[in-house]
């Protein structure tokens, strides 16, 4: 039987098979599990993760002061401000991307386990980083996208993600709008036997591990102190769970983590209308505040990516402030980097001018850019989609409907999320997946305070004012 | 009638996965209303003719069973025309950068 609700209720023992964890041996009590120990358990530690990267050429990528764009927002910010911004350049990995660095280390795992071939379920980057590691191990590899419309069109960042992936020798399933994509690939897993390379085991966090861990190193040796903010485009929570767990085993531990999405209010993912109306395919707020507030609702029983635990402040900008820094980037510093890299540099550019000058603010992932993963092919998408594109006040933009483009670079603005709401909102999640039977225990209160970064006693609260609305 | 194509040939071929009824039960409205639909490409096992139901080998060596919607299917994606709302945002913030050396100077 192949019928959605049949392959669904299969899911547990097709897990089990595809990523090599028995994730309920962590289990410690009705919602809590020991996330360290699952950490630990790969047996990689950072010098290991390193040496495994290299054998790619994976990382080791430049660290680029922008010093253009810094004397830029020294300009618009009062005076002693402007931090100074650098980016960690991880378009000089082999597919492009920081997804390089957790592909090494699935694919890595996947080989030496034995399995004839890996499978992920991408749309992205991860895509052609899986397609490439793969190739070089000489492993097979499947990549699931959801790619296009009812009417055929297809994303331009998505269909460039196809050839890429097509390139290193990959096979691509194509499929319509949908969240479906979970069924087809659990169909996969179980017919291939192949490893589930998901963005969310131990694994693909730890390879992104070393990309925090030489980001601290490289600020460090240029100017002998760690770097007073970092800011991470967030997605599923993986970039930004793996580069502050490499900033903490750095000794980087005090260094602020913000998180920068691309507000795509109002724009369903999983509306076929909505598909081809939104210029962003990663990096924007359907995919952040979701995966935040709920890490569980990924690929795997338990994701190893739990942003929450380490982000200190989330904002949003515009899809217009994007693609505004984007082109800044490249004409005043000579870097032609995809658009959804840059939202983290969008937002950089706006906290640089509220610190002072001494400050450093590194911006830690650039990707490659190319025909579909422009901003030209994003736009041009747009405008045939009814978009209208204009130059004004970004704030003024409509996601969906408008994408507007700031007329100068003081119009650039960050716009923070109420963190308070989202662990309330991390917390309901939590208590609405308990079964009815289930209460929670000492420890539970403990993992939940952990998770959201509250004291103990602020979880119980919160927790009975939820369950007391329940009744 | 279309020409026969030989086996071999790289191919694209089209299913559907689930009709509407069949569909995830809790996605929006105007996704359910549609099929999933899935385009895979690989080499044509068998000669088959545009529109007819054909079997791959693909790129991970699956065969694939559907319909034979295209041969040798190009990459259509392009970087398009220049966009006017971005080509002057360069001269612009190279202007704001001067006038910042000449209050320095």
């Amino acid at each position: 039987m192949h019928s959605y609700q049949a392959v669904m209720d299969q899911r547990n023992d097709i897990m089990r098979q595809s990523v090599g964890i028995d994730y309920r041996k962590y289990a410690t009590g009705v919602l809590a599990f020991d996330y360290q120990r699952l950490m630990d358990d790969t047996g990689y530690r950072i010098d290991r993760v390193r040496e495994v990267q290299g054998r790619t050429a994976v990382g080791n990528t430049p660290l680029v002061e922008l010093k253009n764009l810094t004397r830029l927002a020294r300009r618009l910010a009062k005076p002693g401000y402007g931090a100074r911004l650098f980016v960690k350049d991880e378009a000089a990995n082999p597919s492009g991307s920081f997804k390089d660095r957790r592909a090494s280390l699935s694919v890595f795992e996947a080989k030496r386990r034995g399995y004839p071939g890996v499978i992920a379920a991408t749309s992205g980057n991860y895509g052609a980083a899986i397609a490439s590691q793969a190739a070089k191990a000489g492993l097979r590899c499947i990549i699931v996208q959801e790619a296009f419309d009812s009417r055929g069109v297809a994303q331009p960042e998505i269909a460039e993600k196809t050839r890429a992936c097509e390139a290193y020798g990959a096979e691509v399933m194509r499929l319509s709008v949908g969240p479906e994509l979970f069924y087809q690939f659990l169909r996969l897993l179980k017919e291939t036997g192949y490893f589930n390379a998901s963005l969310y085991t131990p694994y693909s966090i730890q390879g992104i591990e070393t990309l925090g861990f030489e980001l601290a190193e490289q600020i460090l040796d240029r100017e002998r102190v760690h770097p007073d903010a970092v800011v991470v485009t967030h997605a599923g929570g993986g970039n930004l769970t793996g580069t502050a767990r490499g900033l903490i085993e750095a000794g980087a531990g005090d260094t602020e983590i913000i998180a920068a999405s691309v507000d795509l209010t109002g724009l369903h993912m999983a509306s076929d209308h909505d598909f081809n109306r939104k210029s962003f395919t990663t990096g924007h707020t359907g995919f952040s505040l979701p995966f935040t507030t709920w890490p569980d609702r990924a690929d795997v029983p338990r994701n190893a990516a739990r942003a929450l635990r380490y982000m200190d402040r989330f904002v949003t900008v515009t899809q217009g402030e994007v693609f505004y820094i984007t082109q800044a980037l490249a004409e005043l510093e000579g870097l032609e980097r995809g658009p959804a890299g840059n939202t983290s540099l969008a937002a950089a550019f706006v906290i640089a001018q509220q610190l002072t000058e001494d400050r450093i603010v590194v911006v830690q992932e650039t990707e490659y850019t190319g025909a579909g993963k422009h901003p030209l092919a994003q736009l041009n998408l747009a405008k045939r989609m009814g978009v209208a594109i204009s130059r004004g006040d970004p704030k003024t933009s409509k996601p969906g409907q408008s994408i507007v483009i700031p007329e100068s670079p003081e119009q650039l603005a960050v716009a923070d999320i109420d963190l308070m709401r989202v662990r309330r909102s991390y917390l309901q999640h939590a208590l609405q997946s308990l079964e009815k039977q289930h209460t929670l225990t000492e420890t539970d209160y403990m993992f939940l305070a952990a998770e959201t970064r509250l004291d103990i006693t602020q979880v119980k609260e919160i927790c009975d004012e939820y369950i007391g609305q329940a009744r | 009638m279309t020409e026969l194509i030989d086996k071999g040939v790289w191919v694209e071929i089209h299913t559907i996965v689930l009709h509407p009824g069949e569909r995830a039960p809790q996605i929006p409205e105007d996704t359910a209303k549609i099929p999933l639909e899935m385009r895979v490409k690989g080499f044509l096992i068998e000669p088959a003719r545009l529109g007819d139901q054909a079997q791959i080998v693909t790129a991970a060596g699956r065969r694939l069973r559907g319909r034979l919607d295209a041969i040798n299917p190009a990459y259509r994606h392009g970087f398009g025309a220049p966009i006017p709302e971005l080509s002057t945002i360069g001269q612009e913030l190279r202007a704001l950068l001067a006038q910042q050396d000449a209050d320095d100077a």
